[in-house]
């Protein structure tokens, strides 16, 4: 206790938390339910609450991990890193954003390509690290996904794209908007040569990325109570200065008007899209 | 305050409403004073040229959304006949915040489609500010397949702040409509030329944006969002919509020297409005001149270069 402290009446002296004695990162609580989560066993249960089934976010890489077989797997594209061609800057440097992003999450952009398998079955997966500038959508991430569907046409295997992404990347201005044309336009390619493409729609998949590739999958997936939409539920309220109705842009609404075919628990995912994925390349059943 | 005039035009204005006045003295005065009036209309142009010499990027957004500015059924009117508007997605609507349908171009058969603002309240009502809703991208699609069907070249015309965002939008597949045009854009076995003629916002604009060519009229803007939008969310504060409108480069100045648009059709002094014969005219011009150019290529070929096009665009640093 310091001096001044002492000097305080000890009726209106406040008492030192206990914080800080817990190790950081031991519990999580869940933003849905507030209940509190033991870290490990939270993990064993891929981040889903284990009392009210939330989908928590995690990162790209964890994804992929989860998803695909121990073996053989070959990451695609990581040669490929952002430039600020266009000197871009807001309240920070677009190249200081840049490198925040990547120290915080250890990846050098939003979109991370592995090929591998699922179940046995070849597969090329991508996936957004919402923590690298809330999952936006610039030049690397257009280039990867184009690198994604190029090895799918080599491979003659089928591609699998789970999505977390706030939109375009605004730092890349036009750019950013036109890496919507050009995934778009890889995924007409592969569609001609009749490989699958899965789409997963995972919390959030908004803006550029939900009216790009995210929208253009053989099969839409997506994961409980997930955000989806083309515009952010703020900017509609403001448009139409009305309250939105329950439940709105998220995956079940999104069900119920047609969007998607179906609502996957992320603890199923690699199986169910791995039975799909054998039904439309004709492979035996497991 | 002259509400024809934007901000940065009120010198303009006030030298006009000037020589209107002598005008009218004119009329019944003694002395000669049609020397006055071309030396006033000498100083005009002038002042016109000096300040439309050194447009900043927000100013130029203003152009492009100025309340006088030709839309695409001004263009439809000066540079097609036998116009034809076909209507509806077979779906669900008519989306009025799109026009499109046939027509011809110096006699030849085209497909046309742009976006539709409207001029006063009722009409910017039934547009919706030209905002479409996914009916509108629907339509646009069947009749781009329609054009295919039939070879006729699809030239799009572009000028919306954007999709629009809005419950029954959303709940329809904003996102898959913009999206599925895209897809389908990019294979479309005619000949697409794309013309931005006022704001070109965001998703809702490269909706009918995908081609052979991308042009853009020199007052015109193109941009991943709205100048506003990109102040408030990375500027915190919509008032910076000037600094956001410099750092995003959405004129068509700026667009051209980073590669994103081909061709810049200038426009008359003091924007399109001031002249919109004119304006039409070297559009139409530039239109007859592209279709012939991608006529000369053999379909396949001109798809392998559309696709390369837009597999081009980017910046990447390749670490390998």
């Amino acid at each position: 206790m310091s001096w001044f402290e002492k000097l305080i009446p000890s009726r209106i002296r406040t008492e030192a938390t206990q914080k800080g004695t817990v190790p950081e990162g031991v519990w999580t609580k869940c933003p849905s339910c507030s209940s509190v989560l033991y870290r490990a066993e939270l993990e064993r249960n891929m981040d889903v609450c284990p009392k009210c089934n939330h989908h928590m976010r995690i990162g790209a890489r964890m994804r992929l991990n989860h998803f695909l077989d121990a073996e053989e797997r070959l990451e695609i594209g990581q040669n490929l890193h952002p430039v600020d061609a266009l000197k871009f800057r807001d309240s920070k440097k677009y190249k200081d954003r840049i490198s925040i992003a990547q120290k915080k999450t250890g990846e050098s952009d939003a979109l991370i390509v592995i090929k591998g398998s699922v179940e046995g079955v070849p597969v090329v997966a991508a996936a957004f690290e919402f923590a690298f500038m809330g999952g936006s959508m610039g030049s690397v991430v257009g280039a990867r996904f184009l690198k994604a569907v190029e090895m799918c046409i080599v491979e003659n295997i089928p591609l699998v794209c789970f999505s977390a992404s706030g939109g375009a990347r605004m730092q890349e201005a036009l750019f950013s908007l036109m890496q919507m044309a050009k995934t778009s336009a890889a995924l007409n390619k592969l569609a001609k040569r009749g490989l699958p493409y899965i789409s997963v729609l995972t919390d959030p998949t908004m803006g550029g990325v939900s009216a790009s590739f995210a929208m253009l999958g053989d099969i839409h997936v997506a994961e409980p109570k997930a955000l989806i939409g083309f515009a952010g539920p703020r900017v509609i309220e403001q448009t139409v200065r009305e309250t939105l109705p329950e439940g709105f842009q998220r995956s079940e609404f999104l069900q119920e008007h047609g969007a998607i075919d179906l609502i996957v628990d992320r603890r199923d995912m690699r199986n169910r899209i791995a039975s799909l994925l054998a039904i439309m390349t004709h492979r035996a059943a497991q | 305050m002259n509400p024809n005039f934007l901000d940065f035009e009120q010198p303009i204005a006030e030298l006009e409403a000037k020589i209107e006045e002598l005008r009218y003295v004119g009329d019944d005065a003694e002395i000669n004073i049609n020397e006055e009036i071309g030396d006033l209309q000498g100083k005009c142009k002038t002042l016109t040229e000096s300040i439309f010499s050194k447009l900043e990027p927000w100013q130029i957004s203003q152009l492009a959304r100025h309340p006088l500015r030709p839309y695409t059924l001004d263009y439809i009117e000066r540079i097609f006949t036998d116009f034809q508007e076909l209507h509806g997605d077979r779906a669900y609507a008519d989306d009025a915040a799109i026009v499109a349908g046939m027509a011809r171009i110096d006699g030849k058969p085209v497909m046309v489609i742009g976006h539709q603002k409207g001029r006063d309240t009722k009409e910017k009502l039934k547009r919706n500010f030209g905002m479409p809703r996914p009916e509108g991208y629907r339509r646009a699609l069947r009749l781009m397949k329609m054009a295919e069907k039939f070879r006729l070249p699809v030239l799009t015309f572009i000028d919306t702040p954007g999709a629009y965002p809005g419950v029954g939008a959303e709940e329809r597949g904003q996102s898959e409509a913009i999206a599925r045009n895209l897809f389908e854009m990019a294979d479309l076995s005619v000949p697409v030329i794309c013309t931005v003629i006022g704001e070109g916002g965001s998703g809702g604009a490269l909706a009918i944006g995908v081609g052979d060519r991308v042009q853009m009229l020199q007052y015109s803007t193109y941009s991943v969002i709205s100048p506003e939008g990109c102040a408030s969310i990375l500027w915190k504060s919509a008032d910076k919509a000037p600094d956001a409108a410099e750092a995003m480069g959405i004129t068509s100045e700026r667009l051209k020297e980073l590669g994103l648009i081909d061709r810049i059709i200038p426009e008359p002094l003091g924007g399109a409005h001031r002249d919109m014969d004119a304006i039409a005219a070297s559009l139409k011009h530039a239109l007859l001149e592209t279709i012939e150019q991608l006529q000369a290529i053999p379909e396949e070929r001109l798809l392998e270069l559309r696709y390369e096009r837009l597999c081009a665009i980017g910046n990447v640093n390749d670490v390998s």
